[in-house]
């Protein structure tokens, strides 16, 4: 099988060869490169290069054209602060007021430098690797963005106690979304990972996820042509496991803090999972370290596939050891073909 | 003195995971109208926000929740502070800090559970390299300092800082919160710093126990032998 096989065969809650692997680089491929994150991002070749190398080097079943969180707030005119080790982060929030929200536009795609730059460097992925390998695109969701758009605290205040310029700002990121996952798409990405930290009971109480970020995923996702997975960014997804798949999203990205046997059964035939090594603990493992987390996860999630190994955040952190990524090819290789035994 | 007796902690507990800023309000004057002490109204305030803050540590509540709980604690208690004729204590001198990062929802948090505790902290703000941390708790004298981190450089750059400290001769508690420090719950320890400080009813904790250690104490970091995780 090749990658594409193998994960759309998992997708469908059947097992493939064997378990298929997202290592998901983004800032990652400077390193590769041996270049700084800043000049990495600056040339869509960089990261194909860096992309099309990791793949083969660590047996990726993905390429990742994720460049970093804050390049849509770029695309709003916002600052983003680069640093040596780690991925890039916004500045401080562009929308200072709430009242300034009715002046806002979403960025026009064709115009903005940095979403160009991704989706050339998608094209490019997929004239080199055709069907052969899921090219995975990425999008903030309209309910997450504003951490970033406005402050946290402010954000709150928005979402709690001013209905009107809340919903007037998720209007305006839903279109964005929508044209940026669809922008994405046509440039040869085969699925969206639609981040939405925010829809995690770790971040909003349910109730209050359900009459807000829950309507505008559904709304959302239900515009993007193509198939879509939802990312809680290391946020824990058990108890809206079914929430999710009521979105149509077919692939969740859980937490290293949820349990993964009550997960697996939750999401057993409805929703493929996604994760969950701990990608911050990675930092630190050793190869012994790095083979029991691997087999243990695979020994509770991988029967019946509906399972991608993946880390849980959506981006392996710069200070991971190359080693640590090999073991966790190797350790796939050996323990994670099918016929899987599952955990007595 | 605190009077445990009767006290409304279920209802008030009700009240700030709805947001209901009227009815926290209505429960504290109750029991200032009934000749109750300050300390009871902070055991109140410090006994919920605790429920709150173990609720989102066992992934019952939202960290948006233990937020505007926070803040509504720190509210009432900035408003029968003055009603009481008591002072915030400025003893041990606190600062609170984001290391590189703008992200500042959990420096919030911790700023407002220990103003509802009766603290006087210095806010730093946010977004701050190693060397204005350092150089503003020097310039401050600061007992305790307590770093927030949303990333993991950020937070593999506190060992900087307390190096940089004990270089220039401060010898000031470090409390560290933040992702990366829940993610991995050693981190802390690597960093050298004297305490994991889980959320904001934690590092209230943490200080009171320091508080407690009295004069052998002193603040002297390297010489905390608590294990706050």
């Amino acid at each position: 099988m090749n990658s594409m096989e193998r994960v759309i065969t998992s997708m469908s809650h059947k097992e493939p060869d064997r378990v298929p692997v997202f290592h998901l680089f983004s800032h990652y491929g400077a390193k590769e490169l041996g270049i700084s994150i800043k000049e990495y991002f600056s040339d869509p070749g960089y990261v194909v290069e860096a992309q099309l190398r990791m793949r083969k080097k660590y047996s990726n079943d993905c390429l990742y054209t994720f460049f970093y969180a804050p390049i849509e707030i770029e695309a709003y005119g916002g600052e983003v602060v680069f640093v040596e080790d780690g991925p890039p982060n916004s500045g401080e929030p562009f929308i200072k007021n709430i009242d300034q929200i009715v002046k806002i536009n979403p960025p026009v795609i064709k115009d903005s430098k940095p979403l160009q730059r991704v989706l050339e460097a998608t094209s490019t992925l997929k004239k080199s690797v055709g069907d052969e390998i899921p090219i995975i695109g990425v999008v903030m969701s309209p309910f997450s963005l504003p951490v970033m758009q406005i402050g946290f605290e402010k954000y709150l205040e928005l979402m709690y106690f001013r209905k009107d310029e809340f919903n007037q700002l998720m209007s305006i990121n839903e279109a964005f979304c929508v044209s940026w996952a669809n922008a994405q798409l046509e440039a040869g990405a085969t699925a969206i990972c639609y981040f939405d930290p925010l829809a995690s009971p770790t971040m909003i109480e349910r109730p209050t996820y359900l009459e807000t970020g829950h309507k505008i995923a559904q709304k959302t996702l239900n515009q993007i042509k193509g198939p879509t997975a939802t990312h809680l960014a290391s946020g824990i997804g058990l108890p809206i496991v079914d929430d999710i798949v009521a979105t149509g999203s077919a692939v969740l990205g859980f937490s290293g803090k949820d349990d993964v046997k009550a997960i697996k059964e939750r999401a057993a035939g409805k929703i493929c999972l996604l994760g969950n090594l701990n990608g911050i603990e990675m930092a630190s493992w050793d190869k012994e370290k790095t083979r029991i987390e691997v087999k243990d996860l695979i020994k509770k999630a991988g029967k019946g596939g509906g399972f991608i190994l993946s880390d849980n955040h959506g981006d392996i952190p710069w200070q991971v050891s190359e080693d640590v990524l090999l073991e966790i090819a190797e350790t796939v290789k050996e323990s994670g073909h099918y016929p899987i035994k599952a955990e007595e | 003195m605190v009077e445990k007796r009767n006290l409304p902690i279920d209802d008030f507990l009700t009240a700030l995971l709805h947001i209901d800023r009227i009815k926290a309000a209505e429960i504290f004057e109750h029991i200032y109208k009934d000749d109750r002490s300050f300390e009871t109204l902070e055991h109140l305030t410090m006994e919920t926000l605790e429920r709150i803050g173990d609720g989102w540590e066992d992934g019952q509540l939202s960290l948006s929740q233990v937020y505007m709980s926070g803040i509504i604690c720190e509210e009432l208690i900035e408003q029968y502070i003055p009603k009481y004729k008591i002072a915030f204590k400025n003893k041990p001198q606190i600062a609170i800090a984001v290391l590189l990062d703008n992200h500042a929802l959990g420096k919030r948090i911790v700023y407002s559970v220990l103003r509802a505790g009766g603290y006087d902290l210095i806010d730093f703000g946010q977004g701050l390299s190693v060397e204005e941390v350092v150089e503003k708790t020097m310039k401050e004298k600061i007992d305790i300092l307590l770093i927030s981190t949303l990333m993991l450089p950020s937070a593999l750059k506190v060992k900087k800082v307390v190096e940089s400290l004990r270089k220039e001769g401060s010898s000031a508690s470090v409390v560290v919160g933040g992702a990366p420090f829940r993610l991995d719950s050693n981190l802390w320890q690597k960093v050298n710093a004297d305490a994991d400080g889980k959320n904001g009813t934690h590092v209230k904790e943490i200080i009171e126990k320091w508080e407690k250690e009295g004069k052998n104490h002193e603040f002297h970091g390297a010489s905390h032998n608590i294990n706050e995780s």
